[in-house]
C-alpha cells in the first residue's frame, strides 16, 4: 500500500520564490489523496520543520483543495547564491519530504 | 454564475506573450498566429534573479547574444509590420544600465539588418546607494520578510542595485508612441500590464493576466511549445496557447499562481496587491480558459522593491572524485580531516586571519545537494565527487588556499591508515578560479512619491 507523499502525490516540485524564500508544490492525483495529505503530518509545520531544522514560526502551508495541491513556503536556510548555498534554484529541495508517510483515512472516519 | 464569452469589444486588450524569458526561444509562427488573433502588444520578459547574483553584481547577461538576436529578430519585424509596438522587461537579466544597453544594441543591429526604423524608449532602473542613502535616513526604505532594516553599509556594499519598477513608467512610453520598449528591471507582470492599463481595464484581472503568462506557454498543458496570448476586458481574461497542439485547462491555469510565488493567492505589486482567492477559472472549450472574479487592492503608499548584489569574495575550487570503498565508508571522518588541517595550519601558513577565508567540501553522490537535510546520509555512498571550495578576499588568496590544500584531497588517509591514498582528480591545473563572488542582499522596499521618481526615461531611434 502506499503511504509516502513521494508515493502518493502525483507531482512534487521545489523553487526559489525570489532569493530568500523557498517554496514547495505538492500535487495530488485526486480529491481524497488531497484530503488524507491534507490532514496529515505533510501539512503540519512541525514536520517541515524538524526535515529542514527550521524555524516553524517562518514556515506558511497553504492548501488549495481546488487544485488538490498544498503548497509549503519558508524563508531560505541559505540565501540564493551565498556562498554555502547548494542549489541555484531550490530545484531539488523538495526531496526532505517524500518520505513523509501520510496515513490512511481508513479509521478516521467511522461513522 | 456563467462566464462571459471572451471579448470580442474592441476595447479589449490582447497581449502575445512568446516565451517566458528573451533568449529562451519559441517557434516563429507564434509570432504570426498571436498577430493574426489580434494582438495589440508583444511583451517578452528578459530577466529575473533566479539564476543567481552573479549577473546583477557584474551587470551581465546570463542568456546568449545569439539567442537573444535570434528571438528579437522573430519578433522586431512582424510588431514593426503589424503597427504594434514590443515591450522587453528587465533587459540583460537583471535589469541594470548596462543590461539596457545591451538589448538596445541587439535591437540596433537587426532594425537597420531588416531595414526598419523604431521609435525606442530605454527605462533605465538602475540605482546608486548615495541617492538611496537620503532615502533610508528618511525613514523611506522598509524591509520586506525576512530580512532586517537596511544599513547605509549595506548599500554601500552593492556592486549593483536596481528598482522594480510598476508598469507606470512602460505605459508612459507606450503613451509616448514608442514601438520597442526596452526597461530596465521591472515586475514581471508590469510589461504585460501596462497598455491595458493604460487603456483603462481594470487592475485585478489586468494583474491576474500578467501573472498567468509572465513565463510564457508555462500555464499551458505542453511548456516546451509558444507561448500564449491574453485577452483583457472589462470583467476578466481569457488565456490561450499560441501553438496548435497546446491546451489551457482551468487547472494549468489555476496552478501557474503557485509558481515561484511564496503565497499562491496574493501578489504584491508596486502600487497593491492582487488576490486571487475568489477568482474563477472555467474552460471556454478545449484550449482557452476565461478567468473571473480577480482583485486589486490599491496600497496606501507606492512602493518600489529594490534588489542588490555585493562582492563577497573570489573563489577557487579543485574537482576530484573518490571511488575506495573504505574511504567513503568514514566519507565524514575523511572530509573533517581535510577541512580541519587547513583551519590548523593554513593561517599561519598563508598568513591568513581565520575570518579572511572559507573552506568547504561538497560530497556530490552522497549530500551535496541536500547537505544537513539529506535523509539518507548514514548510507555509504558507491562514488562521490569532491568539490572543494576556497572563498577568500582576493582570487590570489582563495587559489592559494586551494594549492594548500592539492596535497590534502589527492593523498590525504584515514586515521590509523599507514599507506598513502591518491584520488581522482578531474584535470590539471588541479585549481579552477571562478573569479569573483556576489551575494543578494536587499530585500526592501522604497516608498515613492510618484510612480516614475527612480526611473528615467530616454527616448531615441533606431534603424534606418
Amino acid at each position: 500500500m502506499k503511504t509516502t507523499v513521494g508515493e502518493l502525490a502525483s507531482h512534487v516540485r521545489s523553487k526559489n520564490a525570489g532569493p530568500f524564500w523557498i517554496t514547495i508544490d505538492l500535487f495530488f492525483p485526486d480529491t481524497d489523496t488531497y484530503r488524507r495529505a491534507s490532514t496529515s503530518p505533510i501539512a503540519d509545520t512541525a514536520t517541515i520543520a524538524a526535515r529542514y531544522s527550521i524555524d516553524p514560526a517562518g514556515i506558511r502551508i497553504f492548501l488549495l483543495p481546488d487544485l488538490a495541491a498544498i503548497k509549503i513556503s519558508f524563508p531560505r536556510p541559505t540565501h540564493q547564491g551565498s556562498i554555502h548555498d547548494r542549489d541555484m534554484h531550490a530545484g531539488q529541495q523538495y526531496v526532505p519530504l517524500l518520505d513523509v508517510e501520510i496515513p490512511s483515512g481508513v479509521n478516521k472516519q467511522q461513522h | 454564475m456563467t462566464p462571459s464569452q471572451p471579448s470580442t469589444s474592441p476595447d479589449a486588450v490582447r497581449v502575445l506573450v512568446p516565451v517566458g524569458m528573451l533568449g529562451g526561444g519559441f517557434p516563429p509562427a507564434t509570432i504570426d498566429r498571436g498577430i493574426a488573433l489580434g494582438a495589440d502588444i508583444i511583451a517578452v520578459d528578459g530577466g529575473s534573479t533566479d539564476s543567481g547574483p552573479h549577473y546583477l553584481g557584474t551587470a551581465t547577461a546570463k542568456t546568449a547574444r545569439g539567442a537573444v538576436a535570434r528571438d528579437l529578430r522573430n519578433i522586431l519585424f512582424a510588431a514593426k509590420t503589424a503597427g504594434i509596438p514590443v515591450v522587453v522587461g528587465s533587459c540583460g537579466t537583471s535589469g541594470t544600465d548596462a543590461g539596457v544597453e545591451w538589448v538596445h544594441d541587439i535591437a540596433a543591429e537587426i532594425a537597420a539588418e531588416v531595414g526598419i526604423v523604431l521609435e525606442v524608449s530605454r527605462i533605465y532602473s538602475e540605482q546608486s546607494a548615495s541617492q538611496l542613502e537620503p532615502l533610508l535616513v528618511a525613514g523611506r526604505i522598509r524591509p520586506l520578510a525576512p530580512a532586517r532594516p537596511l544599513t547605509a553599509e549595506t548599500l554601500r556594499s552593492c556592486r549593483h542595485i536596481v528598482g522594480l519598477m510598476g508598469h507606470e513608467p512602460i505605459a508612459d512610453a507606450l503613451a509616448g508612441g514608442a514601438d520597442l520598449v526596452l526597461s530596465g528591471r521591472a515586475t514581471d507582470t508590469a510589461l504585460i500590464a501596462a497598455l491595458p492599463l493604460l487603456r483603462g481595464l481594470p487592475a485585478g484581472p489586468t494583474w491576474h493576466a500578467a501573472k498567468i503568462a509572465e513565463c510564457g506557454g508555462l500555464c499551458t498543458t505542453n511548456p516546451r511549445t509558444g507561448g500564449v496570448l491574453l485577452t483583457i476586458d472589462d470583467l476578466g481574461f481569457t488565456v490561450e496557447p499560441l501553438d496548435a497542439d497546446s491546451a489551457c485547462t482551468p487547472t494549468s491555469v489555476a496552478a501557474h499562481m503557485m509558481y515561484e510565488n511564496a503565497d499562491p493567492f496574493r501578489m504584491r505589486e508596486p502600487a497593491g496587491t492582487l488576490d486571487t482567492r475568489d477568482a474563477t477559472y472555467t474552460a471556454i472549450d478545449d484550449r482557452r480558459v476565461r478567468v473571473e472574479g480577480s482583485r486589486f487592492e490599491p496600497a496606501d503608499v507606492y512602493t518600489i522593491k529594490l534588489e542588490g548584489s555585493a562582492a563577497v569574495g573570489y573563489q577557487t575550487i579543485i574537482i576530484s572524485g573518490i571511488r575506495d570503498p573504505d574511504i567513503l565508508a568514514h566519507i565524514d571522518e575523511w572530509c573533517d580531516r581535510i577541512i580541519n588541517h587547513i583551519d590548523q595550519n593554513a593561517p599561519e601558513t598563508l598568513g591568513l586571519a581565520a575570518a579572511d577565508y572559507d573552506v568547504q567540501i561538497r560530497r556530490y553522490g552522497h549530500d551535496a545537494v541536500l547537505g544537513a537535510a539529506e535523509p539518507e546520509a548514514d548510507r555509504p555512498p558507491r562514488e562521490v565527487g569532491i568539490v572543494f571550495i576556497a572563498t577568500a578576499t582576493d582570487q590570489a588568496t582563495a587559489t592559494q588556499l586551494a594549492k594548500f590544500a592539492n596535497p590534502f584531497l589527492l593523498h590525504a588517509p584515514l586515521e590509523g591508515q599507514h599507506t598513502l591514498p591518491s584520488f581522482a582528480f578531474l584535470g590539471s591545473p588541479a585549481e579552477i578560479e571562478r573569479g569573483p563572488i556576489h551575494q543578494f542582499v536587499l530585500q526592501h522596499a522604497v516608498d515613492v512619491t510618484t510612480p516614475q521618481e527612480l526611473f528615467r526615461t530616454v527616448d531615441t531611434k533606431v534603424g534606418q
